[in-house]
């Protein structure tokens, strides 16, 4: 008999089609707008039109007046039944309805049930709400200042508009680093507000039923089982009665992560009316209330030695939260994984301290397709040391092979206290500086400027913490950050595997399959991958922070020997051996020393129901919790060429090249997707994507035609090239790999913009570098800041 | 208020004005009575029961509920159920048949050219309406004409692929080998 072919029954390595994309090409996808309960009702949120302001009164009544309004949900209603606030998942509250005063511009201030959603949109307009304005604060200057009106003044004890003050690292070691350097590098930077933007918008879909008590929402969540904990704590009912659906959901990247008041609210509807109650947030809800990510500030420093040595790193940042400290992160780290900024570079010392501030915007930093602020830090980081190495008149990539973790230095502690466990940076870097034709690019850019055009050449290179991760460092809300998945084995030898992970489009149904298979030798086909349905999903913490894979990937592996081990015992029972004469091969049980002699694991999942030996517990199923040992740390290095029209300021890509070292590849075909979107969402950020506001609050971007995303046309061609160091702590070698080119990406399309211009002695243009950034930049040979004026000044 | 909202129970306002329209929707005419201002999209989502034309935007932006229009891509969130009175509708239902795939499905699976799916149906169709126009496009001109539907996981590198390698399918050429991804 001859071994099966791991590629041909769909296991690691194999690029295998998607199983989930057979229902959605036909148009057969279940998102949450899709599924109709009968007697269902429609709710539709009023947003307060102003920033800041205390309501006086709330009238309803003319709402009422509308034939199909069945219910008008207000703070006051909520506050009744303890529900006017929630917790956040960051030990904050939120309120659900506003009840005292507004705090950011369509802040959700009521809400009309009706038959149908037109009549629950015409109910949202016949409401009328008296406010008294109160002044704006929209940037965190502005709520630093000593006369700044309070904005969470529900909060017993709070006195001005800090939400904390983190800081991490040795300031005192770093302090003489400084004193040593023979060069100070300083950028300030800043990372403008932006918004994730699924093309699904959040819903949800609430159905109390008071003859059986059960709760069962379907809802458009990343992480169901944070939710149902999250609604037990909220709505005060018992976990066991709530049923938390997360069905297919149209894209997430960290927008799906929180629970927000339209959740709550179509809970405690459908509590009162008895009838199931569908909220389905419009683009404009969902671009002006819900799950910002960035809007962060940075003063940085990097202490330089004259060879090129890093000797010290000081990062001082204030990031902007809104009127909610709303994001989830994990407990210990108020700034999220911040601090994982230099984790490639070999550093003896760095600081950082972050201040989080309340604005009257809506609530923000929520890991926008990233683990945890790592976006913004690895874009400070590469921005810095672009500036460092045009400050020391040194090649922008051998200043970065200078400082490089070495192959042969692992596991590496950073300065900032992670520890980083492999990796072949040097490697990496020298596959896409020899792709992108570095040696030659003095060349190309001479010949562009003869034609009137500036050329520019930008890298990134990063490390990244990925799959949060280990239960000593990492919970939300005290629950640990494990996962879990749980696989049944039929006796045909076909199987269901469930896990505490809910994608979002990333293709678990196809992956997870493929983990088995590499396991177990069961053709990927034979196994049904299941998620996102509390009652029956094992619980998991779900979906971002691209940690699917390094966490519940790695149950699904350890499940999978669960399930080995009870067949080995099985297979030695049928080949009538002792389980250590008994060897395996792919699928394939056989005796040691008569290899033809053996059983597939089918034969054993068979036996498991019909033949097990004397006093086996019958069946083939198993579950496991994984804690991961470590976070995973992936390695990029982007590297993007630019030409500027510098009559315009237009700037397009002519090439963009991207090397990821993920581990092992489980399918190269959907990792390569992965990292293309991440990229696009990169050029997105540096390009053209942010959320601004203006003077009075006003969120400028409230649609598809200010928020600009990009698309085909825009979106430049990538060239993917991969090295593999497999992870040494992950059981299938893996690392995280969905938001590697989000994070890493914007700085070397800023870098190359930089580097075009870099003889006009312009050190920084903000992101977005929007055409009329650059040609400012050019026209005047300044700096642009995207900051507000005010923290501009030095 | 439209009489396919099935699930409304209540009485109906009588005063809200009422008009029956003939669509002819994947090919099958169908009739409803509708409010003036129902939206094609609502009308193919909650009265046809038809969800694989996805809404994302309100605004004619996103492009997820491009539905053909007597074989012209439109966006339905912002065309009236009443302006299809008398017309052909197709969505994503009407692409190929049960027992197979149009080549453009086919290629949108073969290529990796979707992710969670959302914007898929949109994109399909634009596609369509492309290829019926111009059966061997460049690259360019693919990227050109998806202008108007926005994708935000793929990068819309793959889905480019996927419409050439159904072009391609159509032309009764070879597609681009199995696995072909990069």
């Amino acid at each position: 008999m001859t071994a099966l072919d791991e590629v041909r029954i769909g296991g690691m390595g194999a690029s295998r089609k998607r199983v989930e994309d057979d229902r959605f090409i036909r148009g057969k996808g279940r998102y949450v707008d899709d599924i109709v309960l009968p007697g269902m009702l429609h709710m539709e949120i009023l947003r307060s039109p102003l920033a800041h302001a205390r309501i006086r009164s709330i009238d309803t009544s003319k709402a009422y007046d509308i034939p199909g309004v069945r219910l008008v949900l207000t703070g006051e209603m909520m506050a009744a039944r303890n529900l006017g606030w929630m917790p956040t998942l960051s030990y904050d509250t939120q309120a659900v309805l506003a009840t005292d005063k507004v705090r950011f511009q369509g802040q959700e201030v009521a809400c009309v049930i009706a038959d149908d959603p037109y009549i629950a949109r015409d109910g949202v307009e016949a409401i009328v709400v008296d406010y008294e304005p109160l002044p704006p604060v929209v940037n965190p200057e502005q709520a630093l200042a000593a006369d700044a009106p309070l904005i969470r003044d529900d909060k017993a004890g709070q006195q001005d508009n800090v939400v904390f003050d983190w800081e991490v690292g040795d300031a005192e070691a770093t302090e003489r680093a400084f004193a040593e350097a023979d060069v100070v590098s300083r950028m300030r930077l800043h990372y403008p507000r932006s918004h994730p933007s699924p093309l699904e918008t959040c819903g949800s879909i609430a159905d109390f039923d008071r003859s059986t008590g059960k709760l069962t929402v379907y809802m458009t969540t990343q992480a169901p089982h944070i939710v149902r904990a999250a609604v037990s704590l909220i709505a005060e009912l018992p976990e066991h009665m709530i049923r938390i659906v997360s069905p297919d959901i149209g894209g997430g990247f960290g927008n799906k992560v929180p629970v927000y008041p339209g959740y709550v609210a179509s809970i405690l509807a459908s509590i009162l009316t008895e009838r199931p109650v569908k909220w389905i947030e419009d683009r404009t809800g969902n671009l002006i209330s819900t799950g910002f990510g960035r809007d962060m500030y940075l003063d940085g420093e990097m202490a330089l030695r004259k060879d090129g040595k890093i000797l010290g790193v000081r990062m001082t940042t204030v990031s902007d939260h809104g009127a909610f400290f709303a994001d989830a992160q994990p407990s210990k780290f108020k700034i999220g994984l911040l601090h994982s900024a230099f984790a490639c570079y070999d550093i003896p010392t760095a600081y950082m301290r972050d201040r989080g501030v309340y604005t009257t915007k809506a609530p923000g930093g929520v890991a926008y397709r990233c683990s945890f602020r790592v976006t913004e830090a690895m874009y400070f980081q590469e921005r810095m040391v672009q500036a460092a190495a045009d400050d020391l008149g040194m090649d922008q990539a051998e200043f970065r092979r200078r400082n490089f973790v070495r192959d042969d230095d692992f596991p590496h502690r950073t300065a900032f206290g992670f520890l980083t466990d492999s990796g072949q940076y040097a490697k990496c870097l020298d596959l896409g500086l020899e792709a992108i034709g570095y040696a030659d690019f003095e060349r190309e850019k001479e010949e562009a400027r003869k034609r009137g055009r500036l050329l520019g050449i930008g890298i990134s290179t990063m490390t990244e913490p990925l799959g949060a991760g280990n239960s000593r460092e990492y919970d939300i809300l005290g629950i640990k950050m494990f996962d879990s998945a749980e696989l049944r084995v039929h006796l045909t030898g076909k199987a269901i595997l469930r896990t505490g992970a809910r994608g979002q489009g990333q293709g678990h149904e196809t992956t997870w399959a493929q983990i088995v298979a590499h396991e177990l030798g069961i053709p990927a086909d034979d196994v049904l991958v299941e998620e996102g349905d509390t009652d029956t999903a094992p619980f998991g913490m779900g979906t971002y922070a691209s940690r699917s894979t390094p966490v519940a990937g790695a149950a699904i592996a350890m499940v999978s020997r669960k399930i080995k081990a009870k067949a080995r015992k099985l297979a030695a029972h049928l080949l009538e051996v002792s389980e250590e004469d008994v060897d395996w091969e792919l699928g394939r049980f056989y005796v040691r020393s008569a290899p033809d002699h053996g059983v597939t694991i089918q034969e054993c999942a068979m036996a498991a129901y019909g033949n097990m030996p004397d006093g086996m517990e019958p069946g083939l199923e198993a579950n496991a919790y994984y804690d991961p040992p470590n976070l995973t740390w992936p390695f990029a290095c982007y590297i993007a060429k630019v030409e500027i029209d510098p009559a315009t300021g237009v700037w397009d890509v002519l090439r963009m090249v991207a090397v990821d070292d993920c581990g092992v590849r489980i399918n190269p075909m959907i990792v390569e997707g992965q990292i293309m979107g991440g990229l696009t969402e990169a050029y997105a950020m540096a390009a053209m994507q942010f959320i601004t506001f203006d003077a009075e609050g006003n969120c400028v971007g409230s649609n598809f035609m200010d928020y600009l995303v990009p698309t085909a046309w825009e979106t430049p061609g990538f060239e993917l090239h991969e090295v593999v160091t497999p992870c040494p702590h992950h059981p299938i070698g893996a690392k995280g790999i969905g938001e590697c080119a989000t994070v890493g990406g914007p700085a070397a399309f800023v870098n190359a913009v930089m580097d075009a211009i870099k003889e006009t002695g312009v050190r920084n243009i903000d992101m977005p570098v929007l055409p009329d950034r650059v040609y400012e930049a050019l026209r005047t040979g300044r700096d642009i800041s995207g900051a507000p004026p005010a923290l501009m000044g030095d | 208020m439209t009489s396919l909202f099935e699930e409304i129970t209540g009485d109906a306002d009588s005063s809200v004005p009422v008009r029956r329209v003939t669509i002819t929707v994947n090919g099958q005419p169908r009739t409803a009575d509708v409010e003036p201002r129902l939206l094609l999209a609502h009308l193919l989502r909650q009265g046809l029961r038809l969800t694989g034309t996805h809404t994302g935007c309100d605004t004619t932006n996103c492009g997820a509920c491009t539905v053909l229009l007597d074989g012209a891509p439109v966006k339905s969130c912002t065309v009236l159920a009443v302006q299809a009175d008398g017309h052909d509708v197709t969505t994503v239902e009407g692409l190929g048949t049960p027992g197979e795939l149009d080549p453009i499905q086919e290629g949108f699976k073969q290529e990796h050219g979707l992710q969670c799916g959302f914007c898929t149906p949109g994109m399909m169709l634009t596609t369509k309406a492309l290829l019926e126009e111009n059966p061997d496009p460049t690259e360019d001109e693919v990227r050109w004409a998806l202008g108007g539907n926005l994708c935000r996981c793929t990068g819309y590198q793959n889905i480019v692929k996927s419409v050439l390698w159904a072009a391609a399918k159509r032309r009764g050429e070879v597609p681009p080998a199995e696995g072909s991804t990069s």
